[in-house]
């Protein structure tokens, strides 16, 4: 196996005495589409604008195709593409401009055609930055970060604002990119996003990192990988449900019920209706989304999950 | 500022640095309202006041000149005002308010080509509104043109840093550009007035001219006028602007910000 082309061991950032990021450590792996996920504040976005080389560490290492985003600028720059969260350009540039004038920074250039054409900027070539749409813009971005040539993409927030079709469109843009053989480091707080996109998650909160696995394996692990829900031809009792072996949560509205737990719950669930002879009207077994794993890895309240049931 | 060169880590810093001009060079063309200050209103004034009678009568307190010969080199002054510290700050820390910055800062090229660029441009202008003021003199009002060219020339490349180091200095020390905007107007008022915009420095009491004198563009008037009349600009005031160039430079790399 290659080594990764991203790697970050320990990483920390103290800004006024406060680590914003506390030991972080994950590696991405050449071809995948490794997500950073978590909630607004927990460090995803100085993490990698450290592995973009535009923060300085207070500890630890990071290594892009094995060089030192700091030390190296200049060299990993002309590796790694860059989508910044909350960065413009100038109002007055247009798309073409703006694609000839970042074509001009690097040695190897892609071609800005075919790349306006395959993000859908073909007939906005001539439309000045301050006219695009939210999503127009987010493609320009994308477009920008491609245009060197990279072997990784780094797309920080790229969907925050975007409408759902037009962030739908951007996923199927991330990948086009990684199936034409570029890395992609993806920063999100959508866990739809993640879900879709992502080979890996690494979960961050509170500048550390709290879990690190696939999608499907961040879902199983959690206490509540199942959600079952139906409506009970007789009411049951609370008593009995809260008796459901592994139950996370129980919640009940308009008389359909519905439990977080998994296969043993649903296992002791069908047993419970037999005995008591209740059906089940609309059963639906569904497995948990990465929504419910991120509010079990990432929520630290004491006492809010693994709760007793409504 | 000092920083236009530092794109040299890549190895096509020259053709980088080209685009990043061209692209600013487009960019500062669709300023209209930029382009009316910097190069047409400094000759526009000077044609105006020219129109007034009185402006083209020898005044004795002047040592004999018209008025309209003594605001030749006032409105050159006035074109670097406008453009180093009114046109540049505000579209530098724009720069920087937008992120824009920051962006090229992923990039193989240095934010600092960016500034190189902009610095290069209201420099360029100013120069181009001079020379336009000096022709329009010449030949609408017989203003004659300096008659130690070398002098005038070495005066003018002087007050244009000053002008561009003093835009630099509000750009580093504005967060937005609303607010390069306000200090670059506040600054922009004792300039006019040291550069002799109201009263001609050659006019002003000996107390006031002294003060006056010790600012930038107070010296680079007396500089221009002992240009204009045919002497080599006096050392004091050149090294008065030399010095005012290297403080407000070192100033603006000290607190400038790319973010």
């Amino acid at each position: 196996m290659p080594p990764p082309i991203i790697e970050v061991r320990g990483l920390r950032k103290v800004y006024g005495g406060r680590a914003v990021v506390d030991g972080v450590s994950f590696a991405v792996e050449q071809g995948e589409i490794f997500g950073v996920l978590g909630p607004n504040g927990a460090g995803k976005t100085t993490t990698v604008e450290c592995v973009e080389g535009l923060r300085v560490p207070d500890a630890g290492t990071v290594r892009v195709t094995g060089l030192d985003p700091v030390a190296d600028h200049p060299r990993v720059t002309r590796v790694l593409g860059a989508q910044l969260q909350e960065s413009e350009l100038q109002p007055k540039l247009t798309v073409r401009e703006a694609l000839e004038l970042y074509a001009a920074f690097y040695a190897t250039p892609a071609d800005w055609r075919p790349l306006a054409e395959r993000l859908g900027l073909a007939d906005k070539s001539a439309t000045r930055f301050a006219k695009l749409s939210g999503g127009q813009k987010q493609r320009l971005f994308i477009a920008l970060a491609l245009i060197g040539n990279p072997r990784v993409v780094v797309l920080d927030e790229l969907t925050t604002g975007l409408d759902p079709r037009a962030r739908r469109d951007t996923w199927r843009l991330i990948e086009d990119v990684r199936d034409s053989g570029v890395t992609v480091l993806l920063v999100t707080h959508f866990m739809e996003e993640a879900q879709r996109l992502c080979d890996r998650i690494a979960v961050i909160d509170q500048g550390r990192v709290v879990a690190l696995d696939t999608p499907a394996g961040l879902i199983g692990r959690t206490a509540s990988s199942t959600v079952i829900s139906f409506t009970p031809s007789v009411p049951l009792a609370p008593a009995d449900l809260a008796a459901l072996p592994r139950l996370a949560s129980a919640t009940e509205k308009d008389g359909r019920i519905t439990l977080n737990g998994t296969d043993d719950t649903v296992d002791a669930l069908l047993t419970l209706l037999a005995r008591r002879h209740v059906t089940a009207h609309q059963l639906r077994v569904t497995d948990a989304t990465l929504d419910d794993a991120f509010l079990d890895l990432t929520d630290t309240r004491p006492g809010h999950h693994h709760g007793a049931p409504a | 500022m000092t920083a236009t060169a530092t794109a040299s880590h890549a190895p096509h810093a020259p053709r980088a640095a080209r685009a990043v001009l061209k692209a600013e060079l487009r960019l500062f063309r669709r300023e209209p309202g930029s382009l009316f200050w910097v190069m047409v209103f400094p000759t526009l004034l000077l044609v105006i006041l020219g129109s007034v009678p009185s402006f083209r009568e020898a005044q004795d307190d002047l040592g004999g000149i018209r008025l309209v010969d003594a605001y030749v080199p006032v409105t050159v002054l006035l074109a670097t005002i406008m453009s180093g510290l009114q046109a540049m700050p505000p579209v530098v820390t724009g720069y920087r308010e937008r992120g824009i910055l920051r962006r090229m800062s992923a990039t193989p090229v240095r934010p600092s080509a960016v500034l190189g660029a902009q610095m290069g441009l209201h420099g360029a202008a100013a120069l181009g509104s001079a020379l336009l003021s000096l022709a329009v003199g010449r030949v609408a009002f017989d203003v004659p043109l300096p008659r130690q060219g070398v002098g005038y020339a070495v005066a003018l490349l002087l007050v244009t840093s000053s002008a561009l180091a003093l835009g630099a200095l509000v750009s580093a020390l504005s967060r937005t550009s609303k607010a390069a905007t306000a200090v670059g107007s506040a600054v922009f008022f004792p300039m006019m007035f040291s550069a002799g915009v109201w009263l001609p420095v050659r006019a002003m009491p000996d107390a006031l001219a002294h003060v006056v004198e010790a600012l930038p563009f107070g010296a680079a008037a007396e500089a221009l006028n002992q240009a204009a009349a045919g002497d080599w600009p006096g050392p004091v005031h050149l090294g008065v602007l030399v010095l005012w160039t290297a403080v407000l430079t070192a100033a603006a790399a000290r607190w400038f910000r790319w973010e």
